[in-house]
């Protein structure tokens, strides 16, 4: 295998093709529109002649004389009978015409002007300018240069209009393509750069096709049916209607033939022409197949989705790359994902034969490519010589094969654990959308990965696919596991975060296990710890009836670095006004000092993706290595622990008193009487109008705040009755999953229904449906939902919540399509910009984008909620632990910019003579 | 395009600080960032900023360089120049 760059692209320039030039580069002239003779072979001269490259096997180029996948197609030409109008280049043309004197071909502008046209071109060079530019200044040049009576030789000019696509008028007269070639052809070299052509390799007059270019037949290759019969591909069928007619046309031009006959012919084949280049172009109807099916002609072939540049060029097609339902493993590490065996046999790794690993790679090609599976072992499928010939490997030949290899051969391997692969989930909207991991060979049919990798990859379980890509060189392996490893993307740049971490019953499991002092006997506590590797059994907390028992902060503190410290209020905080901190009744202050945790909760705030703040301490301050194994731990912690101590909900978990149920009934209908109170007062004109608003609007306003607040009291009442002890809202509280909005939703009430952000009006004349009077403006009429899920809806209810929540439906397909819109623009204008090493962002051109990255040089990533630096930590670091000095800092920090320095330097020394003392501080000493 | 502005743009509070290099200046701007007058961010001729700017500076020609300061959201104050084009 040759590597390397052997040739280096130093420009590319597009330009016209020249009739001289299609000759010249034409291999043989097409004149026949006939393709094969009877015996199915090509004739010469025709649109398959064998001079224009060959497409089936075993037959020679007569051109090249190379064979099928050697030679790569020659042109041919059509010399045509009139002169044809490019569709492509009719904007161009028309502006042509426009800024030169039809008499003797000059661009009308005067010295004068070309000098400041001169100069704005010098200054584009100098001080930069990309091409949009220069096509802008040509254009208004091109505009400048339309005048009555040209400037030259004073002729008087008449109004060229285009119309479309291809016909051109002179003052309602038509010109045919001869007269705008010939006009084209008065244009001196020296006129065109102003129009912003160069002569040398463009001249105008090429715009108009004297002869066309006839693809190879490589482009446009012959399918053989079943039924022996060809198919010839869309642009053949094309360009045997342009032979067809341009013959005619030659023939009834050679005859004489009256010129009305002529001109109808010669615009049949500027129709042909015109279609054969873009069948789409408006004006015109498209060109069909048979069948009624448009012809896929030359644009069709490059624009859009479809065509060549986004599927063929940006987009390839791989190999080394699987694909299949994805299913979770809490046993696998974050970096790793399980492949199923059927897919390991198929997916290989090259390996470069040595001395050194000669025999080891023999009896692996022994193996076959199918050794039994049990335990699962590598094998090879296929054996790449120093030549480059490649041998598969048979159950059969793979002894006499494994004789053979010596070094210098490749040998492509299965996959086996460890192996460095790409994972990808699409939409690839992200980095952490494709990230590396090692293999994990597993039975199954499935890809199998930690659930700690689903948010970044928007993953779930409901048959959701992923892809896989086996990374094929050292080089790409080496950058795979250093640039793309699932623990170097723990921080998400977007936020600054970590956007890998617990969801779900991981934050359930910590929750239970940490919350309040729950006790764990030995076998408890051995079951949790069981999971974690490289973990001791701590010292048990107490003694009691039944023996040692731990606590469930202990047991998690065993898998804290031991020198961990950090402290934050949990997601169960309740925000109370003021805050008992360590004393806090709802165990909601976390405070972890020297890995272990004293105070708090370990919920979604500690753990979770995109809020766990100890899964974010750990990163930035011991690394991506220690914080894979901390997620690792953690996870298997939880499922340890919420599989000791049980865990379920139902829907009897919003089972709330009757009681209680009664006051929730008492209390709404109060709020809908209060409505029809409000209702009746806006009838009387007795409402009291907002600033800036309506009555009606006033009234509206009113009832939404009314029916609003009635739903947030049912679901206060409902919530009295729901404590933390219910699972679910533990898993509400916690943030594992459900919101108290749900709960109250199920227990209380599910409350007004809205569209477009005001109470459902839509339906009937005057009422949303024939149930209700018409004009009724009270609640139930206009979607108030008074029950609540677990109660059941009324008809009424059930239609109304399915318009509110059709609206919800609607929204997220607009939006995701909105959306994806945007980031394919976002990413093509954004793709090639770079960091450099002076800190500037560049384009490709080195043009500066911006001057300092972010304009503070920081890396998301890397920084501390935006910043460079955590001073409070460093703080925390230096002058040990201690609240109230940092509230007194925080005092003093109001005080002024002057002071603070000063200020923070007297508390500092205080309390370091203090820290000095008491190095460790205890809960004791506070207070 | 409004030939003259109707009033001072610079005042609004949402339009950036841009001030007017001089040439020593200028060229201090480009050896320190290394770069060609053709690798800046360019701004035009016709801004309403520049427009206010030459009421001060007398005219300004293409190929001058104008310093924005800005509020940044994560540095307070960040420093930019563009040069001026047709």
């Amino acid at each position: 295998m040759k590597r390397g760059v052997s040739k280096r692209i130093g420009s590319i320039k597009f330009a016209c093709l020249s009739p001289d030039e299609i000759r010249k580069m034409s291999a043989a002239k097409i004149i026949t529109a006939d393709t094969y003779d009877d015996d199915g072979f090509p004739i010469e001269m025709g649109l398959m002649d064998p001079h224009l490259g060959v497409i089936e096997p075993g037959l020679r180029c007569k051109t090249c004389g190379h064979k099928v996948d050697e030679c790569p197609g020659h042109f041919g030409s059509i010399d045509l009978a009139m002169p044809v109008i490019h569709v492509g280049y009719v904007k161009e043309i028309k502006k042509l015409l426009q800024a030169t004197c039809k008499s003797c071909g000059r661009l009308m502008l005067n010295e004068d002007e070309v000098k400041v046209f001169r100069s704005k071109m010098d200054q584009f060079e100098e001080l930069g300018g990309d091409t949009t530019d220069i096509r802008e200044l040509s254009k208004d040049t091109a505009k400048d240069a339309q005048k009555q009576i040209c400037p030259h030789c004073g002729t008087e000019q008449k109004k060229i209009t285009l119309d479309k696509p291809t016909t051109f008028r002179e003052d309602g007269h038509k010109l045919t393509p001869k007269e705008v070639r010939e006009r084209l052809e008065r244009i001196p070299a020296e006129d065109l750069t102003p129009l912003g052509i160069d002569p040398l390799s463009c001249r105008p007059e090429w715009m108009i096709l004297t002869a066309l270019p006839v693809p190879p037949v490589t482009v446009r290759p012959s399918i053989t049916l079943e039924s022996s019969d060809r198919s010839e591909d869309d642009l053949t069928h094309k360009l045997v209607d342009v032979l067809r007619i341009n013959q005619r046309l030659r023939e009834n031009r050679d005859a004489g033939a009256p010129q009305l006959i002529v001109e109808d012919l010669w615009e049949l084949l500027q129709y042909h022409i015109t279609t054969y280049f873009d069948n789409q172009t408006s004006g015109i109807p498209p060109a069909r197949h048979r069948s009624g099916r448009p012809l896929k002609t030359l644009v069709q072939r490059l624009k859009g989705k479809e065509g060549r540049f986004r599927s063929n060029l940006s987009g390839k097609r791989v190999n080394f790359s699987a694909r299949t339902v994805i299913s979770p493993d809490p046993g696998l590490s974050i970096n790793e994902v399980g492949v199923p065996e059927e897919a390991a046999r198929e997916l290989t790794v090259p390996v470069n034969v040595t001395k050194a690993n000669l025999e080891t790679l023999k009896d692996l090609v022994k193996r076959g490519p199918a050794p039994s599976s049990d335990p699962y072992l590598p094998g090879v499928n296929y054996v790449i010589r120093p030549d480059g010939r490649r041998i598969r490997v048979t159950d059969k030949n793979a002894e006499t094969v494994a004789e053979t290899i010596e070094p210098n051969f490749i040998i492509e391997r299965h996959l086996k654990d460890g192996d460095v692969v790409l994972f990808n989930r699409q939409p690839s909207l992200h980095r952490m959308s494709m990230m590396a991991h090692t293999v994990r060979v597993m039975p199954g049919k499935t890809f199998r990965l930690n659930l700690c990798v689903c948010p970044p990859y928007n993953a779930d379980f409901d048959g959701d696919e992923m892809n896989l890509h086996v990374v094929q060189s050292e080089e790409a392996r080496a950058e795979a596991m250093i640039l793309m490893k699932v623990q170097e993307h723990i921080m998400s740049p977007r936020f600054g975060g970590p956007i890998i971490g617990a969801i779900h019953d991981h934050i359930t499991g910590t929750f239970l296990l940490t919350y309040q002092n729950r006790k764990f006997d030995r076998g408890q506590a051995l079951a949790i710890l069981s999971k974690v590797e490289n973990v001791q059994l701590p010292e048990p907390d107490f003694q009691d009836k039944n023996g040692p028992m731990w606590t469930g902060k202990n047991i998690f503190s065993t898998i804290l670095p031991k020198d961990f410290r950090i402290t934050f209020k949990a997601s169960i905080c309740e925000k109370c006004n003021v805050c008992r901190k360590d004393k806090c009744d709802k165990d909601a202050y976390v405070r972890i000092r020297n890995g272990q945790l004293l105070a708090g909760t370990i919920d979604e705030k500690a753990i979770g993706s995109f809020k766990g703040r100890i899964l974010d301490k750990i990163t930035r301050d011991y690394g991506s290595e220690q914080a894979r194994l901390f997620l690792d731990n953690v996870t298997r912690m939880a499922i340890g622990s919420i599989m000791v101590c049980g865990f379920s909900t139902g829907i009897d978990d919003e089972d709330i008193p009757e009681e209680a149920t009664r006051q929730i009934e008492d209390m709404l209908h109060g709020a809908v009487n209060e409505v029809d109170r409000l209702v009746e007062a806006y009838k009387n004109g007795e409402l009291e109008q907002m600033p800036g608003r309506s009555m009606r609007e006033t009234l509206e306003v009113e009832v939404m705040r009314n029916l609003g607040n009635a739903r947030d009291e049912a679901g206060k009442i409902a919530g009295k009755h729901l404590g933390i002890e219910n699972a679910a809202v533990a898993m509400a509280r916690s943030g594992a999953r459900g919101s108290m909005l749900n709960l109250s939703q199920m227990a209380g009430c599910i409350g007004q229904q809205a569209v477009r952000g005001e109470r459902l009006s839509r339906g009937y004349w005057n009422r949303t449906l024939p149930h209700f009077r018409k004009g009724d403006l009270g609640a139930q009429a206009k979607g108030f939902v008074t029950n609540s899920y677990k109660s059941g809806l009324t008809p009424t209810e059930f239609f109304f919540h399915s318009m509110g929540g059709r609206e919800g439906l609607v929204d997220t397909a607009v939006r995701t399509s909105r959306s994806g819109y945007m980031q394919r623009r976002l990413i093509s204008a954004l793709e090639d910009l770079k960091l450099k090493q002076d800190g500037t962002v560049r384009n490709t051109a080195d043009s500066i984008i911006q001057y300092h990255y972010g304009e503070d040089g920081v890396d998301p990533t890397r920084s501390v909620a935006g910043e460079a630096v955590d001073v409070d930590d460093i703080l925390m670091d230096v002058l040990g632990d201690e609240a109230e000095l940092l509230a007194k800092i925080e005092e003093k920090k109001v005080g002024g910019y002057a002071t603070v320095e000063k200020d923070l330097m007297e508390t500092g020394e205080e309390d370091a003579e203090e820290a000095g003392e008491e190095p460790e501080f205890e809960t004791g000493g506070e207070e | 395009m409004v030939e003259t502005p109707q009033f001072n743009v610079l005042e609004h509070n949402l339009v950036p600080e841009h001030r007017l290099l001089s040439d020593e200046e200028a060229e201090a701007v480009l050896s320190k960032l290394k770069v060609s007058k053709d690798q800046l961010p360019k701004i035009r001729k016709s801004d309403a900023c520049i427009k206010i700017l030459e009421r001060i500076n007398g005219e300004i020609k293409e190929g001058s360089i104008i310093q924005i300061t800005r509020n940044s959201k994560t540095a307070e104050v960040a420093v930019g120049y563009r040069l001026v084009r047709g």
